[in-house]
């Protein structure tokens, strides 16, 4: 199961928080700055996991992130996940955002908050994993994109 | 790709400046979200932040609560509230709205809503109900996107109670013709099964169509389910391991189509999950086992590609092998994969290389011995993840040889660690160690002052409190605890003398505690220079009151009247005055003892070391002030529970059933009738506040001794085992073969100058080779006394031999293969110590006697057939299976060995727990009315006696006790002994368990053992409980754990009631109490009285039922296996 999936940029502001196991809000708050704090003093040339946060809980968690440019993708996962397999899921979340958004950057991240959580629920779904294939996950957005285009014609119709 | 990405990330901060660049087109410049942000991003301050947030939470606020604001408007301020939350304030006003939206606007609105609600709320939330009705009509909407937002909310989060209103609705979606919402129903049902799995189990057969979906998407969701259903019960779905490894063929062979490719490799993820999930089947299941061999092959083969996630694969593949059972040519390539992973320059894959040696070492230490300049490297490391993942590899490759340079190591990255959790993790395994193999006293007490001063305040409690136990009670000769006591008075003087300041409070603690006991040991120490030193810990500033009560207690131990009486005197007055309590009274009795030394030698008894003091934990000498009391009037104690109850019973208005009809003065009374007058003092004892706080002063001062010495002796085991592990190690080594010796000696100082490294190693590299110091004679150690898992299946068949009944020459001819693919299988892991696997050889006919004679002459030879007839090993799935039956009339033959009072009784099924050489281990469980009786068979079918037979039991979920008085220690040749042991719950659970070990001694030979499991379902500890319905009424108040369910109905009409509940009678051994119209109740009790109340009322077409137990879990389990059992019948 994932627990939790973190983006924050490389001054830990946080860009994207999505909980999947409850956590008391200031509670998520500190868990954010930890992870954050862990994560940001390591190079870019150590490995890309890291064990035992003691907030989010104890040996059985890790943490597997990847680092561009500016933003820090952070998942946070119980031992039922394979290490590798979230890494590239990491990436295919970030490729299939670059291919909604047009080349990605961080202000899409921040300016359209809601829509990359909507890009991220098809991908994983309550905390499993739902879709790992990227045109699979591309197509589901876009059939919503087009009834948000639909809405918005009727509305123009409408005036 | 990932390039690209990163191309554009990096333009970032040029984008950020708000100049008018192509990047800010993409921003919706005009609206309110984008002028927040703007504003957030221009602050510097949090302060600032924080002022802007609120503004803009009250303008929000202002506009939700407005009649005016459209659905569209607010949506808009939706996304706002939800980037103010992320930010981490708080809006929950915002929340009644996001139902709202999700209620009542069009899709999209809906969907914003949705979000808000899943990212606002939590399961328990209870706003969360108003949207069980939202759900449930989106759920039967006919726009698929609304019904896969239903079902993403409903798996993200949804309050459990609800489950039942809308599972009908989910489990239809399992037949919709898009595969999308398939896919998700079948993610939210498991979803549903994690959160409350009774509710989902008659559907389990609908897991199993989703697993045959012609879609591979839905087949893919399926398997979290199976993953998780097998990690509970691997036994459960043994039937499906064929068809996973089909399904695993075919996604390695690409039958899948092209879309599920990822970078070329077919559905990685699916194979990641395939091979989890085969990795638990086919553990410690040799035929399972055998299936799977041909597509892990194969799986090996094709990833050997050069990206990421064929790694991911690989390293799966490995794990896989090494748990199922083994076969020796995948067990090389994983050991060769495990070699690749470790030395890739990849960090990545170096991290799961030493994850997959650590998994693995327990079974083949030589693999770490083949990497050990790989891993000595890896200690240096730059990242500290990697180098306490190779700490923690040493730590399981840890012996009494290797234990010193390997602690060192641990301590000097403890040093250097800042992580208070790695610490924490990191000590403990230290003092273990340092417990487990620590090689004399003064290394012993010096790491383990290490690990107090680095460990600090946070590491367990229990390490402190161990290592003093440790100290009192001693190991087996009194010199040698005299030695190490001392030594650690010797070593603690020295660190007060130091820096005391720099110590930390729980050391200060141990210090103070073992100078209080054992200074006295030394004879040239005057107790005023402990005095002293101690006294001036006192005036230390950091130092804590909880510390200084320790010492004021040494002080106590220490002061025998004479030239220290003036130093306790000033002590002792400054701090009679102490505003702490606690303090206030150490001082006081430090005064008076160190005044009055007749009192004090009767409290405080030296060198009564291990005569442990009598506590009286009924406080049975307050009997007489209890009656008295009570005579005079007194309210009878009532445990707070109880009390609690009671006042909820007065406040509240009861909607229980059966509250009304009891007047309320008889059900206090019966409370007050059942306790007697020991009970009474029983109770005050263990839970009155009186007794708690003198308890507590105990613990810490004058009891000390005795209460320390009771809890001490059940943990007096540990170290007993540690001497006795310790012990085993060593023996072998005595009997290695001089070959051995010389392959050993080698490993330790060639292998590192002959391993090819790119630089010369230096000397101190050399040196850690150390580390690995003591593991190749551990490995022989492995392999002669290896009793699991190869050998297991041989001794098997020893057991068929034994019955005089059955006969031998039928089972023959397969002992014979067996035998030889078990030997093919542990003659490969030891080619080269040939010695060792021929004594197994001359071992092997003492248990198999004449029958299996003529098989020795074969198996000399076992390296040929090894060569000749590989497939050997496949058969031997086969054999296994066809082989059942012979062992059948064994059950009469043990069955006759019970004592008289037992036989009479029905008994279950003789099962096989284990074999470990000639010894033969099974069990079977006997019902009495009263009592479940655990029978346990040992049969010894060698020619020798067998010596120090040590059977063990214990579980998680039951007492066990033993009722036969063991038998003799020593026992004969081809005999059976019969251990009973007396069962009952201590906690319910659905199923329990039972784990043992044995342990036994062949005539000069190495101790050996071997570990066993029994599963009992709860079913056979209940029996019925004869109530009348007055009782029943009482009795129901007082529960307090309950549990309701619906469950379905037998038969219908009238007579619907009566039926179930006769299946329940006739199945669970539940007493049916009385039937009234359309209700029922019913009551039974598990073993010792833990009763269970029922109460069952027929309602539209199911039967609702109720539970309640005084016991947590007992309703919930019981309700379990009355589903099952309706659903048997």
């Amino acid at each position: 199961m994932i627990k939790a999936i973190l983006i924050f940029n490389n001054h830990g502001k946080p860009r994207l928080i999505r909980f999947y196991q409850y956590f008391a809000e200031d509670m998520q708050q500190q868990i954010i700055r930890e992870t954050f704090h862990l994560v940001s003093k390591r190079d870019d040339n150590v490995c890309n996991f890291l064990e035992g946060g003691s907030l989010i809980g104890g040996s059985d968690y890790k943490l597997i992130y990847r680092h561009y440019a500016t933003l820090y993708f952070v998942f946070c996962v119980d031992s039922s996940e394979s290490e590798l397999g979230i890494l590239d899921l990491i990436q295919v979340f970030v490729e299939t955002l670059d291919k909604c958004f047009e080349n990605v950057c961080e202000l899409d991240l921040i300016f359209h908050m809601d829509k990359v959580h909507y890009i991220l629920q098809e991908v994983v779904m309550g905390g499993m994993v739902l879709e790992t294939n990227m045109n699979e996950i591309v197509a589901q957005v876009e059939v919503q994109n087009r009834m948000e285009k639909s809405e918005v014609s009727d509305v123009k119709q409408g005036l | 790709m990932s390039d690209v990405v990163e191309k554009t990330l990096t333009a970032l901060p040029s984008l950020l400046s708000l100049d008018p660049q192509p990047g800010s087109a993409k921003l919706s410049s005009t609206s309110k979200l984008g002028n927040l942000i703007r504003g957030i991003t221009e602050l510097t301050s949090k302060h600032e932040e924080e002022k802007l947030i609120q503004h803009e939470l009250a303008s929000i606020k202002d506009q939700v609560s407005s009649p005016n604001t459209s659905m569209r408007q607010m949506k808009e301020l939706m996304v706002r509230a939800i980037y103010c939350e992320s930010l981490g304030y708080e809006a929950s006003f915002t929340y009644i709205h996001a139902i709202k939206l999700a209620q009542q606007g069009t899709a999209l609105e809906k969907r914003v809503g949705y979000l808000a609600v899943s990212l606002f709320l939590n399961e328990s939330h209870e706003l969360l109900l108003l949207l069980v009705n939202t759900v449930l009509k989106d759920l039967q909407s006919t726009n698929l996107i609304e019904v896969c937002m239903a079902l993403t909310v409903v798996s993200q989060m949804f309050p459990k109670d609800m489950i039942p209103a809308i599972l009908p609705l989910v489990e239809e979606k399992l037949n919709h013709p898009k595969e999308i919402i398939r896919r998700k129903a079948v993610l939210a049902l498991y979803k549903f099964y994690l959160i409350a799995p009774n509710q989902v189990q008659h559907i389990h057969n609908k897991f199993r169509k989703a697993l045959c979906d012609k879609d591979p998407g839905v087949m893919t969701a399926s398997l979290h389910i199976y993953l998780q259903m097998i990690q509970e019960n691997p036994e459960g779905y043994k039937d499906l391991t064929a068809s996973f490894v089909t399904i695993l063929k075919q996604v390695v062979g690409g039958k899948l189509p092209m879309d599920f490719n990822y970078h070329s490799v077919p559905a990685p993820w699916l194979q990641i999950q395939l091979l989890r999930i085969l990795a638990l089947l086919g553990k410690n299941d040799q035929s399972a086992s055998a299936v799977m061999y041909e597509v892990l092959d194969e799986s090996l083969r094709r990833a050997e590609m050069n990206h990421n996630i064929t790694y991911a694969i690989l390293y799966e593949c490995v794990k896989c092998i090494y748990t199922i059972h083994p076969k020796s040519d995948l067990l090389e390539k994983a050991a060769k994969c495990i070699g690749n992973f470790v030395l890739s320059p990849k960090i990545n894959l170096k991290y799961l290389g030493l994850k997959a040696l650590t998994y693995v070492v327990q079974q083949d230490p030589r693999l770490a011995l083949q990497h050990q300049m790989t891993i000595i490297e890896c200690l240096d490391h730059s990242d500290l993840i990697i180098k306490r993942e190779t700490l923690e590899l040493l730590f399981r490759i840890t012996n009494a040889q290797n234990v010193v340079v390997i602690v060192e190591k641990m301590l000097e990255f403890l040093r250097v660690n800042t992580d208070d959790y790695t610490t924490i993790d990191l000590v403990g395994k230290v003092a273990e160690l340092a417990e487990k193999y620590a090689p004399d006293n003064e290394w012993f007490i010096e790491t383990m002052s290490t690990v107090f001063s680095v460990g600090g305040d946070m590491m367990q409690p229990d390490i402190p409190n161990s290592f003093l136990k440790l100290l009192s009670e001693g190991f087996d000769s009194v010199e040698e605890d005299r030695k190490l006591r001392l030594f650690a008075v010797d070593s603690y003087i020295t660190l007060l003398q130091k820096e005391p300041g720099k110590l930390p409070q729980r050391f200060l603690q141990v210090i103070s505690w073992v100078l209080g006991e054992y200074s006295h040991l030394k004879d040239e120490l005057e107790p005023t220079v402990v005095l002293k030193l101690l006294a001036k810990l006192l005036d230390m500033k950091h130092t804590s009151s909880e510390t200084k009560s320790w010492i004021l207690m040494a002080m106590t131990k220490l002061c025998e009247g004479g030239a220290e009486v003036s130093v306790v005197r000033e002590v002792s007055e400054t701090y009679s005055s102490s505003m702490d309590t606690v303090l206030r009274q150490r001082a006081h009795e430090l005064q008076y003892l160190s005044q009055d030394s007749e009192l004090r030698a009767k409290v405080l008894l030296r060198d009564n070391g291990l005569r442990p003091l009598e506590v009286d934990s009924s406080l049975s000498f307050l009997d007489g002030f209890v009656s008295e009391a009570l005579a005079a009037g007194a309210a009878p104690y009532k445990p707070p529970h109880q009390r609690q109850e009671e006042l909820a019973q007065a406040k509240a208005l009861s909607l229980e059933p059966y509250g009304l009809s009891l007047p309320m003065s008889m059900s206090s009374c019966s409370i007050t009738d059942r306790q007697s007058p020991t009970l009474l003092s029983m109770s005050s004892g263990l839970s009155g506040d009186s007794a708690e706080i003198s308890h507590k002063g105990g613990s810490t001062s004058l009891k000390l001794d005795g209460v320390k010495r009771v809890w001490g002796r059940e943990g007096y085991l540990p170290q007993r085992a540690a001497v006795e592990e310790a012990a085993q190690v060593e023996v072998p080594c005595t009997l290695r073969s001089p070959s051995q010796q010389g392959d050993a000696d080698s490993s330790h100082s060639q292998t590192p100058t002959s391993t090819p490294t790119p630089t010369e190693p230096d000397p101190e590299k050399q040196q850690l080779a150390s580390l690995f110091f003591g593991l190749s004679s551990q490995s022989s150690v492995c392999l002669m006394g290896k009793p699991e898992p190869t050998p297991h299946r041989f001794r098997r068949k020893a057991k068929g031999v034994t019955d005089p009944t059955s006969s031998s020459l039928i089972s023959t001819p397969s002992n014979v293969e067996k035998l030889l693919c078990n030997n093919l299988l542990d003659s490969n892991i030891a080619s080269e110590l040939a010695v060792s696997s021929a004594k197994q050889i001359t071992e092997l006919p003492q248990g198999l006697k004449t029958a299996s004679c003529d098989v020795e002459a074969e198996l000399t030879d076992i390296a040929d057939i090894k060569q000749n007839n590989p497939s050997l090993i496949v058969d031997n799935g086969i054999v296994a299976a066809a082989d059942e039956d012979p062992d059948r009339p064994k059950d009469l033959c043990l069955i006759s060995h019970l004592p008289a009072e037992l036989s009479e009784l029905c008994h279950s099924e003789i099962t096989p727990l284990c074999t470990i050489q000639s010894l033969v281990l099974s069990a079977c469980h006997l019902q009495k009315e009263d009592s479940l009786v655990l029978a346990v068979f040992i049969s010894n079918s060698s020619d020798s006696a067998l010596q120090h037979i040590v059977l063990d039991l214990d579980s998680e979920q039951l007492e066990v006790s033993c009722v036969s008085d063991s038998p003799a220690e020593d026992f004969r040749g081809h005999s059976v002994v019969v251990y009973q042991y007396s069962l009952t719950v201590k906690r319910p659970s659905i199923h329990v368990s039972i784990e043992g070990t044995v342990s036994f001694q062949l005539p000069g030979e190495a101790p050996q053992a071997a570990q066993f499991s029994y599963k009992l379902p709860l079913t056979i500890f209940i029996r019925p409980l004869t109530v009348s319905t007055e009782e029943y009424g009482t009795m129901w108040l007082s529960f307090s754990h309950d549990t309701k369910q619906n469950l379905t109905l037998i038969g219908d009409g009238q007579e619907a009631l009566t039926a179930t509940l006769n299946v329940l009678k006739q199945k669970l051994q539940l007493h049916v109490v009385e039937i009234i119209g359309q209700e029922g109740i019913l009551s039974c009790r598990l073993l010792q009285d833990q009763p269970c109340l029922m109460h069952c009322r027929v309602h539209a077409g199911t039967l609702a039922v109720w539970l309640r137990s005084p016991v947590p879990d007992l309703p919930d389990c019981l309700i379990y296996h009355c589903q099952r059992a309706l659903q048997e019948y």
